[in-house]
């Protein structure tokens, strides 16, 4: 129990800071740091396949996008870090606040559901569900990919004006 | 063979990006065409095996797809809207590349549309909504305006946060029905009907459609993706894709896998009535062409959403027949919109003035949109509001009808301001060599036209035969 | 359901409840296109902590790595299509700050 209780801690600790971080690029690393730690609680939730996706595709894949539009639409230099401080710190200093004061509401709350167990055994193996069950997902997931490559296409050709 | 209508578009973009030259634009119009059209057919039509025939695919392929007569309807709807904005799209995009592109994503949106219409799974239900979704974040933005661009980054926010809202929905849900097919969280439903988390579930899920809809609570990206979007998108958008992705998906979930729990209609109705109000002012405030129309597309649908609300057969049947009737009409407004801005280059209301004369179809092909919009007859539209309202009088909700009658009033004056401005008066010195959009736009103006007359003129038949049924589904 | 599992959820819901509320602020304050997006992935972590969560407490951990996986491959497409619509946006501006874009009233 006391390792979740960590676990959790920590996702919500570094989630705090990609938020409130200043630079962008730290944001993304904050970013990965959380999607990792995420995997971690995922893998301790019995859900071993979707941690490792998690960990492959969102600490991986994303954050080399996000690394990839941050270095494109250019990186901000000391002095203007000095002055965005400030400036952030009027609209961010909130945020600890009610994250600390939701944390301790939601904890004082005592929680006892009763969820129902599936009766006989399901089908439990990932590959089986996916593969064999959810034939339109599937479908859906080919046309999604299909879609996002004329989007990455038709947004990312390069300009003629320039 | 529902799977066709998935399996056909799917087909036809793998073979349009295959590496070989020639005219694939024109090949691509002639399938896309033949496609949409085809769909619509099948409807009317209706050829008896085609809907039960189990198809080739069945062996191979898992697809749970069911069709009742609530899609049949959404089914001829996209059809027509597809063929009307490719057409449109055809006239308005001169280069072959982007035409291909968008031949190819408009491919996309309807797998997305067909697919949203047909199944009958709560988490297929959002993987679908978003590859409409995303076809439409793409089409906002591929000519990469700037006005565009930062419509289509609003939506993309905005209908991320509605799919989230409704992942979170979905994963409380799965907590209790176990499965996420309709008919195990229907079940599940009932078996809980007064477990808070459920009904927060439940209003979550609401909210997102709400969002998805462009509802007035929610309604701040819709202004500016319809209005910043290229003239064919917005016809696809304001007709079609915005009505399936929220108000079609609202219909089923309400009235067929959740049922009216808890205070769910009383939302409806109040969400409804202010869409009504503050669409019709906003639009009244506008001088753009195409925000005006956007207004007044969260204006009727706030219609549809009160007919929903009210729950009596009759109310339903009315929503789902606004339903189509707005669509029919939205995108006729939208293409009126695209004539005019291609001829003069501007949607801006009071540079123009006596285009009447100098493009007589689209004048009267607004017109007649305009009557089916603020509900005159013999337009298609005053039945649907007829039906919506007598239903909203019958339930005893009397203020609400009054309102509904009255804010007709104010879309009428939005929408003639329009036509007074555009069509009537005197022509200025710069647009005197302005002649009739092209045959491309005219023709689907012209068709959407028809529909809406032939509608409203046949509406007695119709009745029996076509809205009686579809009310009958719910009970 | 044993008393420690109705533990377990409650305490990985308060994680999931508080990284929302970080999501849902940082999409609200910022003036960064960039970071309304990341914002919006802080959010979509929560939605799959939820999902597998959901999957975990009623045995059927397999359906829901099976929704979770979907649930990936969707989000980096969305993410990617957003990435591309930003640099279109700095292409033309130089910027991607929202306080200078707004010139559509919405």
């Amino acid at each position: 129990m006391t390792i979740n209780i960590i676990i959790i801690t920590a996702l919500v600790t570094s989630a705090l800071w990609t938020a409130m971080t200043v630079r962008l690029l730290r944001s993304a690393v904050g970013l990965a740091i959380t999607s990792a730690i995420l995997a971690i609680l995922m893998f301790r939730l019995c859900s071993p396949i979707a941690a490792v996706f998690e960990l492959s595709v969102c600490a991986g894949l994303i954050f080399a996008i996000f690394i990839s539009a941050i270095t494109v639409t250019g990186r901000i230099t000391n002095e203007q870090i000095v002055l965005k401080k400030k400036l952030r710190l009027r609209r961010f200093w909130l945020l600890p606040v009610i994250v600390i004061i939701a944390a301790i509401v939601l904890t004082q709350i005592h929680f006892h559901a009763i969820f129902n167990l599936p009766a006989q055994p399901v089908e439990n193996n990932v590959k089986i569900i996916l593969w064999n069950m959810r034939h339109l997902d599937l479908l859906g997931q080919v046309v999604i990919l299909l879609a996002g490559a004329f989007g990455v296409v038709i947004l990312f050709k390069e300009w003629k004006n320039d | 063979m529902l799977s066709l209508f998935l399996l056909l578009p799917l087909l036809g973009i793998i073979a349009l990006n295959l590496p070989y030259k020639g005219k694939k634009d024109t090949v691509a119009l002639l399938y896309v065409l033949l496609l949409s059209v085809g769909q619509a057919i099948v409807v009317l039509f209706h050829p008896a095996n085609f809907w039960h025939m189990p198809d080739f695919w069945g062996r191979f392929f898992h697809l749970a797809l069911y069709a009742d007569n609530l899609t049949l309807v959404l089914i001829l709807s996209i059809g027509i809207v597809m063929s009307a904005a490719v057409l449109v799209a055809w006239q308005t995009i001169s280069e072959s590349k982007s035409r291909l592109n968008f031949i190819n994503l408009a491919l996309v949106a309807l797998i997305g549309m067909n697919g949203t219409v047909l199944l009958t799974d709560i988490f297929s239900l959002y993987v679908f909504l978003e590859v409409t979704a995303i076809s439409s974040f793409i089409l906002i933005a591929f000519q990469r305006d700037l006005n565009a661009l930062e419509g289509a980054f609003k939506y993309i926010v905005l209908s991320a946060l509605a799919t989230i809202m409704m992942l979170s929905a979905i994963a409380a849900l799965l907590l209790f029905s176990g499965d996420t097919s309709f008919a195990s969280v229907s079940q599940a439903v009932k078996n809980n009907c007064c477990n808070p988390i459920i009904i927060f579930a439940i209003t979550l899920f609401v909210c997102g459609l709400f969002i998805k809809g462009g509802l007035v609570p929610f309604h701040g990206w819709l202004p500016a993706a319809y209005s910043a979007a290229p003239a064919a998108v917005s016809v696809l958008l304001a007709g079609i894709v915005t009505k399936v992705a929220g108000i079609y998906v609202l219909i089923r979930l309400v009235r067929d896998v959740f049922g009216p729990v808890g205070a769910i209609n009383d939302i409806l109705m109040i969400v409804g009535i202010i869409s009504i109000i503050i669409g019709a002012l906003a639009a009244l405030k506008q001088d753009d062409f195409k925000k005006i129309l956007a207004y007044s597309s969260i204006s009727q649908v706030g219609y549809i959403i009160l007919g929903l609300g009210c729950g009596s057969p009759l109310g339903i049947a009315g929503a789902i027949f606004h339903l189509f009737n707005h669509s029919i009409f939205k995108s006729l407004l939208f293409v009126n919109s695209a004539a005019v801005e291609k001829q003069t280059g501007s949607t801006d209301i009071n540079k123009m003035g006596g285009l009447g004369a100098k493009m007589p179809f689209s004048n009267a092909s607004c017109l007649i949109a305009t009557f089916s919009t603020a509900g005159i007859p013999p337009a298609a539209g005053f039945w649907s509001k007829l039906m919506i309202i007598i239903a909203l009088w019958q339930n005893g909700y009397h203020a609400y009808a009054a309102v509904a009658i009255l804010v007709s009033v104010i879309t009428l004056a939005y929408l003639l301001a329009i036509q007074r401005k555009v069509f009537f008066g005197i022509l200025p010195d710069e647009l005197k060599n302005i002649k009739e959009a092209g045959i491309w736009i005219v023709l689907p103006a012209a068709t959407l036209a028809i529909i809406i007359i032939g509608v409203g003129v046949f509406f007695p038949f119709l009745f029996n035969s076509f809205l009686v049924p579809v009310s009958n589904f719910f009970k | 359901m044993t008393n420690d599992m109705s533990q377990l959820f409650w305490m990985c819901s308060i994680g999931g409840i508080l990284v929302f509320i970080i999501g849902i602020y940082c999409i609200l304050v910022t003036f960064n296109l960039i970071r309304a997006i990341i914002g919006l992935e802080l959010l979509t972590k929560t939605v799959t902590l939820f999902l597998i969560l959901a999957g975990y407490v009623t045995g059927r951990t397999g359906l829901a790595q099976a929704l979770a996986i979907t649930l990936i491959v969707i989000e980096v497409v969305v993410i990617a299509i957003a990435a591309g619509v930003i640099l279109c946006v700095f292409r033309h501006n130089k910027t991607i700050d929202v306080k200078l874009l707004r010139n559509i009233k919405g």
